[in-house]
């Protein structure tokens, strides 16, 4: 083994989000002030839906109560079911399609919306068992859901998204806005 | 002398003046004796027709014997006069005798006339000997275009009238099939002409012959109508009038139809086939081996992505050219018991491989020539090496498949921790035995594989300590365990896996294959 080829210290290694993903972001989803969503695309086109470092479910400190993914009465994310190689039957998404509904203690309600057009793969059942996982590790083990986007589209799809640096100066400029007096 | 009887003497008068030539006659007489075939097919007409010669006087010229058959109006040449040594002509009774060139024949379309002749089989024999095989005997194989078979069954049902009548009987499988024939006649001037190669029924080296006639392809046309469940369309076919479906449908049209929809006896024709080319097919050879991959950017297979190469060389591309130049092949297939990734070296003993050589204009080496070029596969990259180099039979590629699912696989991973870490802190890790991970499908080929969970089991580990942040971890598992999402966890997605089990975030930084435990292919010493 290469000796000569130690890491650094841990600020300076590269996650495997860093080697293999691409963060993209939807700001302020429908409106709603910093309801904001991080995709990160896999360079084979895979996507997880994650949420962003600036969304308010972590923030102050909340609690979740409860995490709901049938978005409707016809409709459970938990009942989608993919088979074979080309996911068959995965139920198809769009933009807004919703994910999943998260309740939390001090009586803030949030949807999650998928952001991009695409197949549902799955959606993550261990948040329901510890929703704990959502707010410690948002970007991995809590993340919300696989999306398979449509193999022509998957440039495409982020047309719609913010790359990192577009989405941090969205955020700084939050932050102004908040600070000057009004 | 033709060994004819007499009962097949009105057989033979029939099918002479329905135009069929010399050796198909022969064909419908059940004449096996193969040395027949190879005389000059004149000198068999001339004996064919004083055959037949009533004993006691001869003919007079110009007259038509009316006696057993009538000459169909189709066909346009005359009944030539027994007694007269010349070919069949043409009919146009206002050229004289003289012109002696024989028109084709109206069942084998020349097949047997001059497309069996020397300077055919000279060519066949040419085209073989400028692919420069290695070989010391062939298979000859002909390809006739599927009308053939329609005249044929006209012929056969011109002459069962007359069989039926003199009480006897002509199956059709009795008759000669007229590949066998042409074979009989073609196959000696080749294997002479290559230097003694044997021509036989199976042989490394096919050598397949193909002609067509374009004129009569339509002739089968006629039994789509009358037989229609048997040419059913395929995409894959061109034309959906292949032999077999012909054949088929010859087999199930009652008489009485074939006669009212196609000539009995068939149509004369005003050209022969045409030969379209000699291809060679030599069988396969498969070799096998074991590989080490001592580079982290190298892909197993060529890396393409949308028509651009998206990483020079490939492993299976770096074994595959020397081999493909020693035993002269068109291509290759290659197949391995697993894989590794791009960035994963493969070291210890090697993992076994297998390929698959196309039409190799070579095909045996002996053990000092696959020794040399094992050595020449070794010299051309520091990339790979290979070893236990062999010529393996075509079953070789299920053994090595076997090895893929069933046996073990040992490991070396670089470590890195997000918590500083002391050397007791994992020290229990070399304790684990028999680990057992579900892993559903890593999200890194999710895309091209089903979704699903699969139980592995990691039979025993071993840490070595290197710094704060840093261990190497030795890993023996089953085969199909994800080693990169057991350590880093794969969004938790990989359960247990290391980063619950140090809790820190872990992450892979290096990967190598010690070893991949399959005792095949069988070692070869250096």
């Amino acid at each position: 083994m290469d000796e000569t080829e130690q890491k650094d210290t841990e600020d300076n290694a590269p996650s495997v989000i860093d080697r293999y993903y691409t963060r993209w972001y939807r700001a302020d989803m429908k409106g709603k002030p910093c309801e904001d969503h991080c995709i990160l695309q896999h360079s084979n086109r895979l996507c997880v839906v994650t949420l962003a470092e600036t969304h308010p479910i972590l923030h102050n400190g909340r609690t979740i109560k409860s995490i709901n993914y049938q978005i409707s009465d016809g409709c459970s994310r938990l009942k989608n079911k993919v088979s074979g190689k080309s996911k068959r039957g995965g139920q198809f998404l769009t933009d807004f399609a919703p994910l999943c509904r998260i309740s939390c203690t001090d009586e803030t309600e949030y949807t999650i919306y998928s952001c991009i057009r695409g197949r549902l793969l799955e959606v993550n059942e261990r948040i329901l068992e510890t929703p704990s996982l959502l707010l410690e590790k948002p970007s991995t083990e809590g993340y919300i859901a696989v999306i398979l986007p449509k193999f022509e589209e998957s440039k495409s799809i982020t047309e719609n998204l913010l790359n990192r640096e577009d989405f941090e100066s969205v955020v700084s400029k939050r932050s102004v806005a908040e600070s000057q007096p009004s | 002398m033709l060994p004819l009887k007499e009962k097949d003497k009105a057989i033979v008068q029939k099918l002479l003046s329905s135009g069929c030539c010399a050796r198909c006659v022969l064909r419908f007489c059940c004449v096996r004796l193969q040395a027949v075939y190879r005389q000059p097919p004149q000198g068999t007409l001339g004996e064919l027709q004083d055959f037949i010669k009533p004993q006691e006087s001869a003919e007079s010229t110009g007259e038509n014997k009316s006696h057993d058959a009538p000459v169909p109006p189709q066909t346009p040449q005359c009944a030539d006069p027994p007694s007269k040594r010349a070919k069949l002509e043409p009919s146009q009774p206002e050229e004289g005798a003289a012109e002696t060139v024989p028109s084709v024949c109206v069942v084998c379309l020349g097949i047997l006339q001059e497309l069996c002749d020397t300077t055919q089989a000279l060519k066949i024999a040419e085209a073989v000997k400028m692919e420069k095989y290695e070989f010391d005997s062939l298979v000859l194989s002909v390809s006739l275009p599927a009308q053939l078979c329609v005249r044929e069954h006209s012929c056969w049902l011109h002459v069962k009238k007359e069989v039926r009548e003199k009480g006897l009987l002509l199956d059709k499988d009795d008759v000669i099939p007229l590949k066998e024939a042409f074979k009989w006649i073609v196959q000696g001037p080749i294997a002479k002409e290559l230097g003694g190669v044997s021509v036989v029924t199976k042989s490394a080296l096919e050598v397949a012959v193909e002609f067509t006639h374009q004129p009569t392809d339509a002739d089968c046309h006629f039994l789509a109508s009358a037989c229609p469940d048997c040419f059913k369309p395929t995409k894959n076919k061109q034309s959906v009038f292949t032999r077999m479906a012909v054949v088929k449908a010859l087999e199930k049209i009652s008489d009485a139809k074939f006669l009212r929809l196609f000539a009995c006896p068939p149509p004369q024709p005003s050209s022969c086939c045409v030969p379209q080319g000699v291809h060679c097919l030599h069988l396969s050879v498969f070799i096998a081996g074991r590989y080490n991959k001592f580079c982290r950017s190298l892909p197993q297979t060529p890396w393409v992505i949308d028509g651009e190469r998206r990483m020079e060389s490939s492993v299976e591309e770096l074994i595959a050219a020397p081999v493909l130049s020693a035993f002269r092949a068109d291509g290759f297939n290659f197949s391995s018991s697993g894989r590794e990734d791009v960035d994963v070296r493969t070291l210890g003993n090697g993992r076994p491989f297998a390929m698959e050589l196309l039409n190799p204009h070579r095909a045996r080496l002996n053990h000092e020539e696959m020794k040399q070029l094992q050595q020449s596969i070794n010299v051309s990259s520091d990339k790979i090496r290979v070893r236990d180099l062999q010529i393996v039979s075509r079953e070789a590629m299920s053994r090595m498949k076997e090895g893929e699912e069933e046996k073990t696989k040992s490991y070396t991973a670089l470590i890195w921790t997000r918590k500083p870490i002391k050397s007791e802190d994992i020290a229990f890790i070399s304790d684990i035995k028999e680990l057992t991970l579900d892993q559903k499908t890593p999200l890194r080929v999710l895309h091209r594989r089903a979704l699903a969970v699969r139980q592995r089991v990691v039979h025993s580990m071993n840490v070595r300590f290197m710094d704060a942040h840093h261990f190497h971890l030795e890993l023996k598992t089953q085969a199909g365990t994800y080693i990169k999402e057991f350590v880093h966890g794969d969004f938790g997605r990989t359960k247990p896996n290391l980063c619950e089990l140090l809790k820190t975030d872990t992450d892979i930084l290096e990967l190598d294959v010690e070893s991949v435990d399959v005792d095949w292919p069988p070692a070869i010493p250096e």
